[in-house]
């Protein structure tokens, strides 16, 4: 079993969770004033890196919020879940090595 | 039917819960602690806590979010007071009362019997009386609240109930073996 950390509620099963793709992705401010391809580019196209990634999660089945979390897309282990809002933490070297164990 | 194939009820009782009014309250600190004010307590429940006053309940489920329980007799008096007591404060009070159903379970077999139903750790150390939380029932969204050792509230959606009676009767057979 999976378990993910809901930073409001602690420790749940994954079961009760839905992904909700990558996080701090901006929203052009005024998409009048972008581009087909740029406004293509913050709608469609997500980095989907093989390894640690950031992405929104929301406890869906909980307490309803979202959060971000980083995990390994590798070994699906999640490094931790932060607070929407929050700008994307730095991993250490060291936390990054054991999410990719 | 066998002895065997029926849940003794000394072991495991499902019982229709009590009519309760109920209204969820969304809104930032100041509202919570508005609301929470209003309905009679000293300051808002931490999280996936609830705390009483004399005819009701208010259960934190989430960040934002209050859930107040009120029996009958008490709801218009509550009703009133939290529309009193959040005029002025941006949050959303929205009433119901008729969405969710109460079911009461007890009985030493409950922690087993619920843990048929979800993954989370039922033991009184991780789910102390007086916690509750949202969480999936088997395929029901459904709100857990501990009112005591061996004793549990669930509040599943009205459609769901039949479902979840026969569910939690059915498993607490099969715990029994
Ligand atoms: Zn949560």
């Amino acid at each position: 079993m999976l378990l993910i950390r809901c930073p409001y509620c602690g420790d749940r099963a994954e079961i009760e969770y839905a992904n909700a793709g990558e996080a701090h992705i901006v929203r052009p401010a005024d998409p009048m004033a972008v581009s087909d391809e740029e406004w293509a580019q913050y709608l469609y196209m997500r980095d989907n890196p093989k390894g640690l990634i950031a992405e929104r999660w929301r406890h869906s089945h909980g307490c309803g919020r979202f959060f971000n979390a980083i995990r390994d897309t590798r070994t699906d282990r999640f490094v931790m879940t932060y607070e929407m809002g929050q700008p994307r933490p730095t991993i250490d070297s060291e936390a990054a090595a054991e999410a990719a164990r | 039917m066998s002895d065997v194939m029926t849940a003794s009820q000394a072991r495991f009782d499902v019982a229709a819960g009590p009519d309760l009014r109920r209204w969820v309250l969304q809104g930032r600190d100041a509202g919570l602690a508005a609301g929470a004010a209003a309905f009679g307590l000293s300051g808002v429940p931490d999280m996936l806590r609830t705390a009483q006053v004399a005819g009701g309940t208010a259960a934190r489920l989430g960040p934002h979010e209050l859930v107040f329980f009120a029996e009958p007799d008490r709801a218009d008096a509550i009703y009133s007071a939290l529309q009193a007591g959040l005029k002025d404060i941006p949050s959303s009070l929205v009433e119901i009362s008729d969405r969710q159903v109460a079911i009461d379970i007890s009985g030493p077999d409950v922690e087993l019997v619920l843990s048929s139903l979800s993954p989370m750790d039922f033991n009184i150390r991780a789910f102390p009386v007086g916690m509750a939380t949202r969480t999936l029932l088997a395929k029901a969204d459904g709100m857990v609240w501990r009112t005591g050792p061996q004793s549990f509230r669930l509040e599943v959606w009205r459609s769901f109930v039949p479902y979840m009676t026969e569910y939690l009767q059915k498993v607490a057979c099969d715990v029994r073996f």
